[in-house]
């Protein structure tokens, strides 16, 4: 290696050299001088519910649908989206212990109702059985379509601790998952049945 | 008994409790203050010149920020370097409805999606093209002004032996055309990037990608920006298949906006958006001409391929490639002749699906193989065992084939479903099929010409005990960070889930070229093997001299490191990082890894090979109802050669993931356009876009056949892709005996069934698909004689003949 100070004894040693890669972009436009201009927007309602047991209280534009006011208002963005036109079953939630497509209801339909989304599924750091299941027999791939399938699986298991693999198939019908091809998913669901009806999981009923 | 404490366990993925919990961050969970949000001005024409585009009234929209259209975007990106065809915004045309026009960003995203509907864009349609069969006969006006001549984007031409001679030498000569319409991914999440620029002039970009290394190429292209100033970030993707493997008009158009506002700008395609960016896989026509003995080997084959490619260039040089490379994996084929042609038209571009290229031509042999087997009395299955290639061999497209367990795989099949007692003797409606294939695990070619690695893996070990792994590849749900977790933990004795994985950020890891090709377990994972091997090696030594021992008897095992003789003489792992760090200093290792170079060396020889080849057999039982046509899969039964499972339960997982797209693909979903000039389609949604739900969805009793191959990390090969494969034409070939129709055209919808049912009671031909195959003008084929006719993987010389 040339020691530096006799570099420095160059010629060229005291001027920049011109880049030999792509030219660094000096030019590259100003970041733009906005106004802040506040968007003149509709009249905000409030609204109350209950979300994963916590009572709420929230200012929302009445338009907005319930999945857009839990990921954009509530940052509560383990609610996914596939389609938001009520397709694929990625956006379910429960509301008071129905399996709800998000993305179909507007939030202020919602008021003093109950709503359970996938981060109020887990007790305190006990998974619900479902989720040990779904993580265990690698019913979550990509993962993305997860919390709709989780969600719309505890209804099911709340109303029915002991369904038979077709009573499994119709209660996730709603729901696309473009990974798993279904199959892990159905063993998942059989197992959590089967743990939490043999009760061995303390927080089996919630 | 395995000789492997975390290799080939069932164990849980190391992010499978984030997910489950809803706390992984996909691209459209990310948040930054003072964001801004952008959406697109589409296309809705399918071809025309772009005139003026004033986006001056969207501007003064309140709450509207800035905006772009194609002139502030002039430079071109494309996956490939020989077709650089994409511009982020159109310049000069647009090419199909749902090509990108201008870009609007605002303070939220309905202020955007308002502003957009005041852009005027002048667009002055031309004459469009909407089939393979109109591209041909089209020549003018082209859609893009390079390719091979007209509207036709790419010719290959290869021959590999005189298929002629072939056909002279064989018994019986059969020849069949099959169609198969094109299909999307259709990932669950929809596309969304989010860029952020700093004011020391650096760019930060995360987005769904499957490929960050080439986004971050791409970016720095368009943008005229030095790429050490650019920083991609993959989001673990929402699944991909494939449909997020381009450098896309969206992710540059938020990094210029961020780069011109200086705040964070997010996009979230809506799902019409995907459908429209597709990438998905090609239709193609194909026609294949075979030569066998009565035995069923062949003699010659002549397979040729018509690609709708769709608006741009994407991979569809590759897919065009790829259409005719894998023909020759399976079976032996003495003499091959391939001819491929890939149209430009106006519809959204085609590009890599799971499979990329190869489920096509797969299905149409498939299918071909099934009705020799019948011309000759033959059992399908046992033909299929009787022709098999050998392993360690070259086939005539000089493909090198290393350990090849599809033998096994169709036993396993055939035994499991009873194919003996059911195939021809089941009653009417109810039907059995066979069909096999095989997929790379990983190109052995880059994407770019280059003689750097591709995948690179980094390891830091901390003197508490942590193991942090940095690797370029992405997680699209595959698995792909818990593959270097399980690697590095074997290696190392330790736990896989106190391992950190770092993956897929250009600032912090080294390239991994991206997740497709199913490239990622092998390459990456025999990278993060050389990099664990390394830092084994300097804990070992160190722990040695500690000991008192022989190095070379130093095991890792359960956290600890200790003598074989004497597990009591050993200590922690923690400690052995600290005799090494004490020892040798800061202790960081690297691994890389470049696929051995293959036997090709003709033109087109790029693609195709692979370090190793999976294989699968399946074997599909259906009920057809003759009444409504509609086809019911009961169950598949599928073999597959996975080398060594690095954790049967994700093997597994990515076989049923397979099968059931390959059930989508055979028997509902497609990519269909209305009418001839508007070329708009026809169900951009998921509710119209038929996908299997849990209630098309069959059983699947999956086998693993391991016999670990020595390019493979631990063995193993690839899964990601190549059980997708055999799905679609194991359907098609039991419909057909089933109900003895064949539909020779993806998908076998109930209408098709149903028509042919009933050309067949009225004694027509019961069959369903092409019967017309428009020529394009072929060019002159290489000629490379194979292997066995003294070929050196050179193409011969044209001697010019003398007028
Ligand atoms: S996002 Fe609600 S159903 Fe698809
Ligand atoms: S796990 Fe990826 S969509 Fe279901």
């Amino acid at each position: 290696m040339c020691p530096r100070n006799s570099l420095a004894a160059l010629p060229w040693f005291h001027e920049a050299l011109p880049r030999l890669d792509s030219p660094p972009t000096t030019a590259y436009p100003r970041p733009i001088m906005y106004k802040h201009r506040v968007i003149d927007e509709p009249g905000r309602r409030l609204l109350r519910m209950t979300v994963n047991d916590s009572a709420i209280e929230i200012a929302v534009r009445p338009h907005k649908t319930l999945l857009e006011v839990l990921r954009e208002d509530l940052f509560l963005t383990g609610t996914k989206h596939g389609c938001e036109l009520g397709e694929c079953g990625t956006c379910a939630i429960l509301v008071d212990g129905e399996p709800v497509l998000s993305c179909l209801v507007l939030a202020i339909a919602c008021e003093g109702k109950e709503i359970r989304t996938i981060e109020g599924m887990a007790d305190g750091p006990e998974l619900h059985p479902l989720q040990t299941t779904f993580a265990d027999l690698g019913a979550a791939q990509c993962g993305y379509c997860t919390p709709g399938f989780l969600l719309t699986a505890q209804a099911l298991l709340d109303e029915n601790p002991d369904p038979t693999r077709q009573e499994i198939k119709n209660a996730l019908a709603g729901n696309l998952c473009r990974c798993t091809g279904y199959l892990k998913i159905y063993e998942a669901v059989e197992l959590a049945a089967k743990r939490m009806r043999n009760g061995s999981d303390s927080e089996a009923k919630r | 008994m395995s000789e492997y404490r975390v290799i080939g366990k069932p164990l849980r993925k190391v992010d499978a409790t984030d997910k489950v919990l809803g706390k992984t961050l996909f691209a459209d969970d990310l948040i930054k203050p003072r964001m801004l949000f952008c959406k697109l001005l589409r296309s809705h024409i399918p071809h025309g010149t772009v005139g003026k585009v004033d986006i001056g009234p969207a501007l003064a929209m309140p709450g509207v920020i800035a905006g772009l259209i194609g002139e502030d975007l002039p430079t071109t990106f494309g996956i490939l370097p020989i077709s650089q065809d994409e511009h982020a915004l159109a310049l000069d045309k647009v090419r199909f409805v749902g090509d990108p026009i201008a870009a609007i960003v605002a303070e939220d995203e309905e202020t955007a999606e308002a502003a957009i509907h005041l852009i005027q864009a002048e667009l002055e349609p031309l004459d469009s093209i909407s089939s393979i069969d109109q591209a041909i006969r089209t020549p003018e006006p082209r859609i893009h002004d390079y390719g091979a001549y007209g509207n036709i984007h790419k010719l290959v031409n290869l021959e590999f032996g005189d298929v002629e001679e072939g056909f002279a030498e064989a018994d019986h000569v059969r020849e069949d055309m099959v169609f198969f319409e094109g299909n999307t991914h259709l990932p669950i999440e929809q596309h969304a990037s989010l860029a952020d620029w700093s004011p020391d002039g650096k760019l930060t970009l995360w987005s769904s990608t499957q490929t960050p290394h080439y986004v971050h190429k791409a970016l720095a292209r368009v943008l005229g920006m030095p790429a050490a100033r650019i920083r991609v970030i993959a989001c673990p993707n929402g699944g991909g298949f494939g449909g997020k493997s381009d450098p896309f008009n969206h992710e540059i158009v938020v990094a210029e906006l961020a780069r011109r506002t200086g705040r964070p700008v997010k996009i979230t395609l809506t799902r019409e958006e995907v459908f429209y960016c597709h990438r998905g896989r090609h239709p193609i026509l194909m026609r294949v001409k075979s030569g066998v003995k009565k035995d069923g080997s062949i003699t010659g084959m002549h397979f040729q391929s018509l690609l709708d490619g769709g608006g741009y260039g994407s991979y569809g040089v590759a897919s065009t490639f790829y259409s005719g490379a894998l023909q020759t994996v399976t079976y032996n084929i003495k003499r091959y002749k391939f001819d491929g042609a890939r149209m430009f038209t106006n519809k959204p571009p085609c590009g890599p699906k799971r499979g990329h290229g190869t489920p096509q031509p797969r299905h149409a042999l498939e299918v071909h193989l099934d009705k020799i087997a019948e011309d000759l009395h033959l059992d399908p299955a046992e033909m299929r065992l009787n022709n098999l290639v050998p392993p360690d061999s070259v086939t005539a497209n000089y493909l090198k084939v290393g350990t090849m367990g599809l033998g096994k795989c169709i036993e396993k099949v055939i035994e499991g479903s009873g194919w003996k007692e059911k195939h021809r003797k089941m009653p009417h409606g109810r039907g059995i099929g066979i069909a096999c294939s095989s997929y790379l695990s990983g190109a052995g070619l880059p994407i770019y010409w280059n003689s750097m690695p591709h995948s690179g893996v980094m390891l830091k070990l901390d003197r508490g005990g942590g193991v942090a792994v940095f690797c370029g590849s992405i997680d699209i749900g595959q698995g792909s960070d818990s593959v270097l977790a399980y690697v590095v933990a074997e290696v190392l004795g330790i736990d896989p889930f106190d391992i950190r994985v770092v993956t897929a950020d250009t600032d912090l890891t080294p390239v991994d070229l991206g997740s497709y090709s199913s490239r990622v377990t092998l390459m990456s994972g025999n990278a993060a093997l050389q990099a664990a091997e390394k830092a084994r090696e300097l804990l070992a030594q160190a722990a040695a001299e500690k000991l008192e021992v022989p190095s070379g008897e130093i095991v890792f095992a359960d956290g600890r490191v200790f003598w074989a003789s004497d597990p009591e003489k050993g200590m922690s792992f923690a400690k052995a990082v600290v005799a090494a760090e004490s020892k040798f200093g800061t202790i960081g290792t690297v691994g890389s890894y470049t696929p051995p170079r293959s036997p090709g060396q003709y033109k087109g020889a790029g693609v195709g090979p692979s370090p190793a080849y999976s294989y699968s057999a399946a074997i599909a039982e259906v009920d057809v109802d003759p009444e409504t046509g509609i086809v019911s899969a009961r169950k598949i039964w599928i073999g597959h050669d996975i080398g060594q499972s690095i954790n049967p339960m994700l093997v597994i997982g990515q076989v049923e993931g397979g099968v059931y797209m390959g059930l989508g693909e055979a028997l509902m979903e497609e990519m269909a356009y209305r009418d001839r000039v508007n070329i708009v389609h026809k169900t951009p949604s998921m509710l119209d876009y038929k996908s299997p739900t849990t209630h098309e969805m069959c059983e699947v009793e999956t086998y693993l056949v391991e016999d670990p191959d020595p390019n493979g990390p631990f063995g193993a090969k690839e899964v990601g892709q190549g059980p997708l494969l055999p799905t679609i034409p194991a359907i098609a070939n039991a419909v057909y005996d089933a109900v003895g129709v064949r539909i020779d055209e993806v998908p076998i919808t109930p209408e098709k069934v149903l028509r042919a049912i009933r050309a067949k009671e009225k004694g027509k031909d019961p069959r369903i698909g092409p019967t017309k195959f428009p020529e394009p003008e072929w060019s002159e084929p290489l000629v490379v004689p194979p292997p066995w006719e003294g070929g050196d993987g050179k193409p011969v010389e044209k001697k010019e003949v003398a007028g």
